[in-house]
C-alpha cells in the first residue's frame, strides 16, 4: 500500500486526482443541468416536482449524491494542499510580472475561482439542498396521488429576490471560466495529450465551459423575469 | 539609445537584496542584451563599484547559462531565444526595463543576478541517463528509431536547462524541465530499460527540491527558449502513471 499512498500524494498523484474529480463533476453538471431544465417548462413546476422527488427518494442517486459531495470535498481538498505548495515553491516574487503574455487569467486563477465557486455552494446547498432534506414550511403539492415537495414554488420564489438570482447568474460565470481551463486540463494532467484529439477536447471544453453555465444561468434569469 | 535599468542588487545569498536604478547611454541597437549589461558594468567598473553579476557562457542561445527575467518574462520579450540572443533593437530609446533573476525557493539567488540552479542537476543525476557498459564505441545505426519516433525525442532533448520553465511557471514548477529528459529517453530505445525506475525517480527529486506543482497553464512552452511541448509533460504523466501501477518498486 505504501506504492499507492506516495503515488498518490506525490505533486503529480495529486494532479491525476484533481483531475478524476474534476472530470466525475464535469458529468455530474450535465446531469445536473437536465434536471434544471425542467425548471422552464410552462406547467407550473410539475415536471420538476416530479424530477426532484424521484431524485430525493432513489437510494442509487443517494448513493452516487453521497459520492459527489466527497469528490467536490476531495476536490477543493486537494486542491488546497497544491495551492500551499505552489505557493512556498516561490516565497520572494517579481517585481514586474508578464504572465499575461504567456497564460491565460483563467489557468492562473483556478484557486480563487474554486474558492468562488465552494463558496457558492455552500450558499446553494443551505438554501436548496439543506433546506429539502431538514428544514421545515417548504410547500407541498399532491401529483398523482403522491404528497411530495413543491420544489418548484420554492426555487422560484429564491429566484424572484434579484440579489439570489443574481449571485446564481455571477457563479455560472466564475464556473465558466474555471471550466474554461478545467475541461481540458483535467486530460492534460492524466496524460492524454496528442496531436489527432488535444485540438478537439480544447473546443470541446471551451464549448461546454459556455454551454453548460449559460445553461444554469438562463434559470434564474427566466424566473426571475417570469416572478 | 538611453536606458533606464532597474536591477536586482543582492550582496549574497544571505543578504535580502533589492532594486537598484541605473542609467546606460549610447546603446547600440545592434548589441545584445549581455553586451548592453557588460557596457555597464565597463562603466561601474570605472566608477569603482561593483558591477552587476549575471550569468553568462556561449552568448549563441546553446548552453542556457543566462537567466534574466526581463520586464517580467524569462529571457525577455521574444520567443524561442535565450538572453543572449536578445537584441536592443527589441526595445526603444527611453525604455524602461526590470531585471529580476529566476525567483524559485530551488533556486536560491547566488549574487545579484546569478541564482544556483543545481537542483536541475541533481533530477538529472536522480534519473536522466542510460546505463551502458563502457568499452568499443557501438556502430552507428545499429539500432533501428523511426525518424518519427527519433524527430519526437530530439525535440525534448533541445532542452538546455536554463529553467527559464520555472522561472516563468507561477508555481515555480520543474516539471517542463524534469518531463523533457523522461520523454526523451522514454521515447529511444535505450532509455527503455529504465523508464519505470527513472520517472519514479526524477520526479520524487524535483520534488524533493521544492519545486511546485504543474497547473498546465502552458506559461513554460511559451518562455522555453526552446520551444519544448507540454506534450512531454502528458507524456512523463502517462510514465508516472504507468510505472507507480506496474514497477516491482513498492
Amino acid at each position: 500500500m505504501n506504492w499507492f499512498i506516495s503515488a498518490l500524494t506525490s505533486g503529480v498523484g495529486r494532479k491525476v486526482i484533481m483531475a478524476l474529480t474534476g472530470l466525475f463533476l464535469i458529468l455530474f453538471l450535465i446531469v445536473h443541468l437536465l434536471g434544471n431544465l425542467q425548471l422552464l417548462k410552462d406547467d407550473g413546476g410539475q415536471a420538476f416536482n416530479v424530477y426532484s422527488h424521484f431524485m430525493a427518494h432513489n437510494g442509487l442517486i443517494q448513493l452516487i449524491s453521497k459520492l459527489n459531495f466527497f469528490f467536490i470535498l476531495l476536490h477543493a481538498f486537494v486542491s488546497y494542499t497544491l495551492y500551499v505548495r505552489n505557493k512556498k515553491a516561490r516565497p520572494v516574487g517579481y517585481k514586474v510580472n508578464g504572465a499575461a503574455a504567456n497564460s491565460s487569467w483563467s489557468s492562473r486563477s483556478m484557486t480563487l475561482l474554486g474558492t468562488l465557486i465552494f463558496i457558492f455552494l455552500l450558499v446553494h446547498l443551505q438554501g436548496f439542498w439543506y433546506a429539502f432534506k431538514f428544514g421545515s414550511g417548504i410547500p407541498t403539492v399532491t401529483i398523482d396521488g403522491v404528497e411530495m415537495h413543491d420544489a418548484y414554488k420554492w426555487v422560484a420564489e429564491a429566484y424572484a429576490n434579484p440579489l439570489i438570482s443574481g449571485f446564481y447568474v455571477f457563479s455560472m460565470i466564475v464556473l465558466a471560466f474555471h471550466l474554461w481551463h478545467g475541461f481540458s486540463s483535467a486530460f492534460q494532467s492524466l496524460g492524454l495529450n496528442h496531436v489527432k484529439y488535444t485540438g478537439f477536447i480544447k473546443a470541446l471544453g471551451y464549448a461546454y465551459a459556455i454551454i453548460v453555465p449559460g445553461l444554469f444561468a438562463i434559470i434564474p434569469i427566466v424566473l426571475y423575469l417570469k416572478r | 539609445m538611453n536606458l533606464k535599468l532597474n536591477i536586482w542588487r543582492q550582496k549574497d545569498s544571505n543578504d535580502k537584496g533589492g532594486f537598484k536604478t541605473y542609467q546606460v547611454s549610447d546603446v547600440s541597437p545592434d548589441m545584445s542584451f549581455l553586451e548592453m549589461i557588460d557596457v555597464l558594468n565597463e562603466d561601474l567598473v570605472k566608477k569603482g563599484e561593483e558591477p552587476v553579476h549575471f550569468d553568462h557562457d556561449c552568448r549563441e542561445g546553446i548552453c542556457g547559462t543566462c537567466s534574466m527575467v526581463i520586464n517580467g518574462r524569462p529571457h525577455g520579450p521574444k520567443q524561442g531565444i535565450t538572453t543572449c540572443q536578445l537584441h536592443m533593437r527589441s526595445f526603444s530609446d527611453g525604455d524602461e526595463i526590470t531585471i529580476e533573476p529566476w525567483r524559485a525557493r530551488a533556486f536560491p539567488v547566488i549574487k545579484d543576478l546569478i541564482v544556483d540552479r543545481s537542483a536541475f542537476d541533481r533530477i538529472i543525476q536522480a534519473g536522466g541517463f542510460v546505463s551502458v557498459n563502457t568499452g568499443g564505441a557501438p556502430d552507428a545505426n545499429s539500432i533501428p528509431i523511426a525518424k518519427e519516433v527519433a524527430n519526437e525525442a530530439m525535440d525534448a532533448a533541445q532542452c538546455i536547462g536554463c529553467g527559464a520553465c520555472v522561472a516563468a511557471c507561477k508555481n515555480a514548477s520543474a516539471m517542463l524541465f524534469t518531463s523533457a529528459k523522461i520523454s526523451q529517453l522514454a521515447l529511444l530505445p535505450q532509455g527503455k530499460l529504465e523508464r519505470q525506475r527513472r520517472v519514479e525517480k526524477m520526479i520524487w527529486q524535483m520534488e524533493a527540491e521544492g519545486f511546485g506543482a504543474c497547473t498546465n497553464t502552458g506559461a513554460c512552452e511559451a518562455e522555453c527558449p526552446k520551444e519544448i511541448s507540454l506534450v512531454h509533460i502528458a507524456r512523463a504523466h502517462r510514465e508516472y502513471i504507468a510505472a507507480k501501477a506496474c514497477s516491482k518498486n513498492v
